[in-house]
């Protein structure tokens, strides 16, 4: 599996997703500077979290308009893999790559802790090793996490099997319907709040976050 | 010629940020403040002379970065 992460000025997981991917998946991913608009061919693209032009304007909103975006963009169409993980969520509901928003905390208050949630779905390349609503524990780290869509967009976000991820009994955020994380429709592309990277081993607090990665592995 | 660019939260949406500073205003006194919604205030310095044709762009500039339309209204006024 040949693995990129893109990243921006003001990213600060782009070395936990490489290291991430390295140790669950084998093989070390390039790493792809936001300015260049070639991209290599890769079988997953990483857009990771932090704080992508400082939030400016909107979290993701620069960010999602930067050259090698455009090109994600294109892939993303093509069915090439896209994770985008807590400001790579963002970025990817800024292009509209996936849809709805995330919004300030309800609680207008940084949030960063474990949270309890559900895999919900096991039929993609991100979550094929999960158990059907299997209860995990990811750490996120977020001050705009409040997942926001229109109720016409909830509902076929739903009817489709397009929510990944659930808050269980844990919303850190006030997000709707307790999304932690969803899918395109093809299940193509995930994006998600909580950081799987981030618990890839037992001197790291966890390990709930390799089955995402060995999900990716077995899928591509 | 300069455009002005109010971006607001829709209708519907909550804005946490404006409550606070409602529970804020009434903390100091100021009664009566019924509702309170926070947005963003932008001005833009264009070349653009034609009316018409700024009022387009800007447009254009709002629904592709100044604001998410899934989220957020726009207006826009042109001040020579």
């Amino acid at each position: 599996m040949k693995a990129g992460v893109i990243v921006f000025p003001g990213s600060n997981c782009d070395r936990d997703a490489a290291v991430a991917i390295e140790r669950v998946c084998g093989t070390k991913p390039v790493m792809v500077w936001h300015g260049d608009s070639d991209l290599p061919q890769l079988d997953l693209i990483v857009i990771p979290g932090g704080f992508s032009y400082g939030d400016y304007l909107r979290a993701g909103a620069m960010a999602g308009k930067s050259p090698v975006m455009r090109e994600v963009i294109e892939r993303a169409k093509q069915g090439t893999r896209v994770l985008g993980i807590c400001n790579g969520f963002q970025v990817l509901t800024e292009t509209g790559i996936l849809p709805g928003a995330l919004m300030r905390n309800a609680s207008l208050k940084f949030v960063c802790r474990d949270v309890r949630m559900r895999a919900e779905q096991t039929d993609s390349p991100f979550t094929n090793k999960f158990g059907q609503n299997e209860e995990i524990s990811i750490p996120v780290a977020h001050h705009d996490g409040n997942y926001f869509a229109d109720e016409d967009t909830l509902d076929a976000l739903e009817d489709n099997g397009q929510v990944a991820f659930r808050y269980h009994n844990d919303n850190p955020n006030g997000s709707q319907r307790d999304i932690a994380g969803i899918f395109n429709r093809r299940k193509t592309v995930l994006g998600m709040m909580p950081h799987p990277e981030r618990v890839i081993g037992d001197e790291l607090g966890g390990t709930d976050g390799v089955k995402i990665f060995e999900s990716l592995v077995a899928a591509l | 010629m300069k455009a002005r660019v109010h971006v607001t939260l829709k209708n519907g949406v909550l804005d946490p940020q404006g409550k606070a500073i409602q529970h804020t205003l009434e903390s100091l006194g100021f009664d009566g403040v019924e509702d309170v919604r926070q947005g963003k205030f932008l001005e833009l310095e264009i070349a653009e002379t034609d009316p018409v044709a700024a009022e387009a762009a800007v447009k254009d500039m709002c629904e592709k970065l100044l604001a998410n339309t899934v989220i957020e209204n726009y207006d826009i006024e042109l001040v020579e």
